[in-house]
């Protein structure tokens, strides 16, 4: 029987044990429901959820053990000389035979194929067995939930109680995930330290992660010094920023304080839709249409433009996070109290007086907040300056030059056959720490601000 | 200008419902003019036949009332009975609302304050307002009350200015608390307090005429009593306008007393007068306290 069928037919116990649940307590109410403790539909829920849980978590407890038990006793029965094998070797024989079981890549070896055989069988028999005990749990658990169902069964406790439990796991999960990211990030990269010295690293001025093919090659071990990967991204990202600030303020400030609720109804949710394009798109469009228009404009006026820039990312990137700045922004201003304006006005100021004096600046540390969060969007992007910053690391400030980020980095580090240990691939893991190090440091910054504001505004 | 027929459904607000059966009898809309004399021999503001609308609904009905110079006038009446529109007229505060109009006409000084070529930020110079909740901008005590003279240009230099601060802060009967913390945020006020320095910050552009929307509603007695004070003494430059919801405060502060009731000027006279022998039903009943 496969999962999905049994998981369908647990999901019809349970509404079987939902309707037991509700027909007895309202047989044991004696018609009077005022004297259960719950409304009989908890006892209903509570029954079902006897019956579906207990069998549900056993499903998955056993097909998350299932392939390392059958792996186990698959292994018990290969001959002797494959058993005695180093534990890596004895992997790779696994994979064999993990492949020899779809019937397209059937093994020439009869080794292989007789352990597939066996672990076939030994997966159908814990099938069954799986299906047997999970639907006996549901049974089970139905029948004694239902047995415990009295007046005083406090149903509607149990049910909350659960469903509370439920919810605290699934927002546990996305935690935990997170917890899992970061350590997995942050194990590779005390691997990484351990080949190459965290101090080169962070103080480094040279980055050129190429390592030689044959030991005795020049230049064998790479330079990892990340401040020229640090000074490109806070290069584009400044050159974003230049761009987004100005036009996300003052199309904010437009809209929250001039623009005709209706047109104002139509251009938000527009100009929202730019963070919604694919950033690889933005990638061509700063590729194919920037870069090249920077270049000639450049030869307009006499400079050097390199065809992948910091200025075309940055230009690029500082659309794309336009509505960052603008959504937020328009938000805070529109929270700036009525009284506040009201104030003003009734002082004689005029509408832009009372907009820069009063308005902008009683909402400016929400505007901090949001230029904080465009710019950790900024500097974690990664498409865009992939397709049009360039890969080479310089250390430089020149905006018309080419530089190098660190998620374009992590990509080309990551791509192309690696060995997995090799400081190259780690270093990538490095990055991502500093990169998830850096935006998060600026995401806290950013809400502890935002948080502030609204405090004050009560 | 002609009254249109009040209808149930216009004037089947929930607030006033109680009030309904009582003012079924009176007949509003067969009343004259309001009762007392509106005039006054030099007024500063005169009112002719004001009616305010919000989109369709009518919130305030004919009013005539003349504002003299010097005198603190009262504004009473129940709740949504149109005090705050009306106040709100007098320095056109009303025109940052959506879908207000405002007919008939309102002069200062002979000048009509509606007509088109006048600039409501020079008239709302000339008559300031100070709102129901104290709204200090989130600047300092000093940026708060130098604001309305940086923005029209009152003081050619820092020291005039600073002459200017202390002097409308005294006059708030502030200048004592704060002067040691001038560079603090006025929000970290206390709320009497803020209330004082939104009337210093009101009376520091110098205005002819004070407009006063329950000023001491979010007050504690004390706080109230300064403030009363404190009007008491403005008293002798300016011309108030205060609406309250306090009768005591009425009684105490003003001059002249003006009763309005659903949207209408029903009753205006000498405060005396108004709260020892009132003319007019509706407004016995109300400064008796058997409704509002
Ligand atoms: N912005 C607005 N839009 C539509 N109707 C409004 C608006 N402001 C006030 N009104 C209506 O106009 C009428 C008069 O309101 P107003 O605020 O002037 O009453 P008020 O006498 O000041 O009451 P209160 O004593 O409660 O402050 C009320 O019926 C109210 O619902
Ligand atoms: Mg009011």
């Amino acid at each position: 029987m496969s999962i999905s069928t049994l998981i369908w037919i647990l999901l019809g116990l349970s509404s079987l044990a939902y309707y037991l649940g509700l027909k007895r307590a309202l047989a044991i109410s004696g018609g009077q429901v005022r004297h259960l403790h719950s409304l009989p539909s908890y006892y209903g829920y509570y029954t079902a959820l006897w019956c579906g849980l207990p069998a549900l978590a056993f499903l998955i407890l056993w097909t998350l053990l299932e392939e390392r038990i059958i792996i186990l006793a698959v292994g018990a029965s290969l001959p002797e000389e494959l058993q005695n094998l180093p534990s890596e070797r004895l992997e790779l024989v696994f994979n064999q035979v993990r492949t020899a079981l779809s019937s397209a890549n059937a093994s020439e070896d009869p080794v292989i194929c007789a352990a597939a055989d066996r672990y076939r069988a030994l997966q159908a028999i814990s099938n069954r067995c799986l299906a047997v005990v999970a639907l006996m749990a549901a049974g089970l658990g139905a029948m004694w939930a239902r047995r415990r169902i009295r007046p005083d069964l406090p149903a509607r406790n149990l049910v909350e109680k659960t469903l509370e439990t439920l919810l605290a796991a699934s927002s546990a999960l996305a935690i935990l995930t997170t917890v899992g990211i970061l350590l997995s990030v942050l194990f590779e990269s005390i691997r990484f330290f351990e080949l190459v010295p965290a101090t080169e690293f962070l103080f480094g001025l040279n980055w050129s992660p190429q390592l030689a093919i044959r030991p005795d090659q020049v230049g064998a071990s790479g330079a990892f010094g990340f401040i020229p990967l640090l000074v490109g991204t806070l290069l584009t990202s400044a050159v974003a920023m230049a761009v987004a600030a100005p036009i996300g303020l003052l199309s904010a400030i437009y809209l929250a304080e001039f623009a005709h609720p209706q047109v104002r109804a139509v251009a938000k949710p527009l100009l929202e839709i730019l963070a919604g394009v694919p950033t690889v798109v933005y990638g061509f469009f700063a590729a194919l249409v920037v870069a090249p228009f920077l270049r000639q404009a450049g030869e307009v006026l006499g400079l050097t433009i390199a065809s992948e820039s910091a200025l075309g990312a940055g230009l690029v990137m500082g659309i794309m996070i336009v509505p960052f700045v603008s959504s937020i922004s328009e938000d805070v201003i529109h929270a700036v109290p009525q009284s506040l304006r009201d104030g003003a006005y009734a002082l004689g100021a005029t509408r832009a007086e009372a907009i820069t004096q009063v308005v902008i600046p009683a909402a400016l540390p929400g505007i901090v907040g949001g230029m904080l969060l465009a710019i950790s969007r900024a500097i974690g992007e990664t498409m865009i300056v992939v397709m049009a910053a360039g890969l080479t690391a310089k250390l430089t400030i020149n905006p018309l030059d080419s530089v190098t980020t660190i998620t374009v980095q992590i990509v080309t580090l990551l791509i192309g056959d690696q060995e997995f240990d090799s400081p190259k691939t780690l270093a990538a893991f490095a990055l991502g720490l500093v990169l998830f190090v850096l935006t998060l440091g600026l995401n806290v910054i950013a809400l502890y601000v935002v948080r502030k504001y609204r405090e004050s505004y009560e | 200008m002609p009254n249109p027929p009040s209808t149930p459904a216009e004037l089947s607000l929930p607030a006033t419902q109680a009030v309904l059966e009582s003012a079924a009898r009176d007949r509003l809309d067969q009343l004259p003019a309001a009762i007392g004399d509106y005039t006054v021999p030099e007024p500063r503001l005169t009112c002719r036949g004001v009616n305010v609308f919000y989109g369709e609904k009518q919130a305030i009905f004919n009013v005539n009332l003349d504002i003299g110079q010097r005198e603190v006038i009262a504004l009473i009446g129940p709740s949504g009975c149109g005090k705050s529109t009306f106040l709100r007229c007098l320095n056109r505060m009303n025109d940052t609302i959506e879908g207000c109009r405002v007919e008939g006409e309102i002069k200062l000084d002979g000048v009509d304050i509606y007509h088109d070529g006048l600039d409501p930020v020079i008239l709302r110079a000339r008559v300031g307002m100070v709102f129901q909740k104290p709204n200090p901008f989130p600047k300092s005590i000093y940026d708060n009350v130098a604001y309305g003279p940086r923005i029209h240009g009152l003081a050619r230099n820092r020291t005039e200015l600073d002459e200017i601060v202390e002097d409308s802060l005294r006059k708030a009967g502030l200048w004592e608390e704060v002067k040691d913390r001038l560079d603090q945020p006025g929000t970290g006020l206390s709320g009497g307090q803020q209330q004082r320095l939104c009337i210093a910050r009101a009376i520091a552009v110098n205005p002819e005429v004070l407009l006063m929307d329950e000023p001491c509603s979010a007050l504690d007695p004390i706080a109230t009593a300064t403030i009363e004070q404190l009007i008491d003494e403005l008293r002798t430059q300016y011309s108030i306008v205060i609406v309250t919801h306090n009768m005591q405060q009425a009684a105490r502060v003003s001059q002249r007393t003006a009763y309005f009731h659903l949207g209408r000027l029903i009753e205006i006279g000498p405060t005396a007068k108004i709260f020892t022998n009132p003319r007019h039903p509706l407004t016995e009943d109300y400064i008796t306290g058997r409704f509002g």
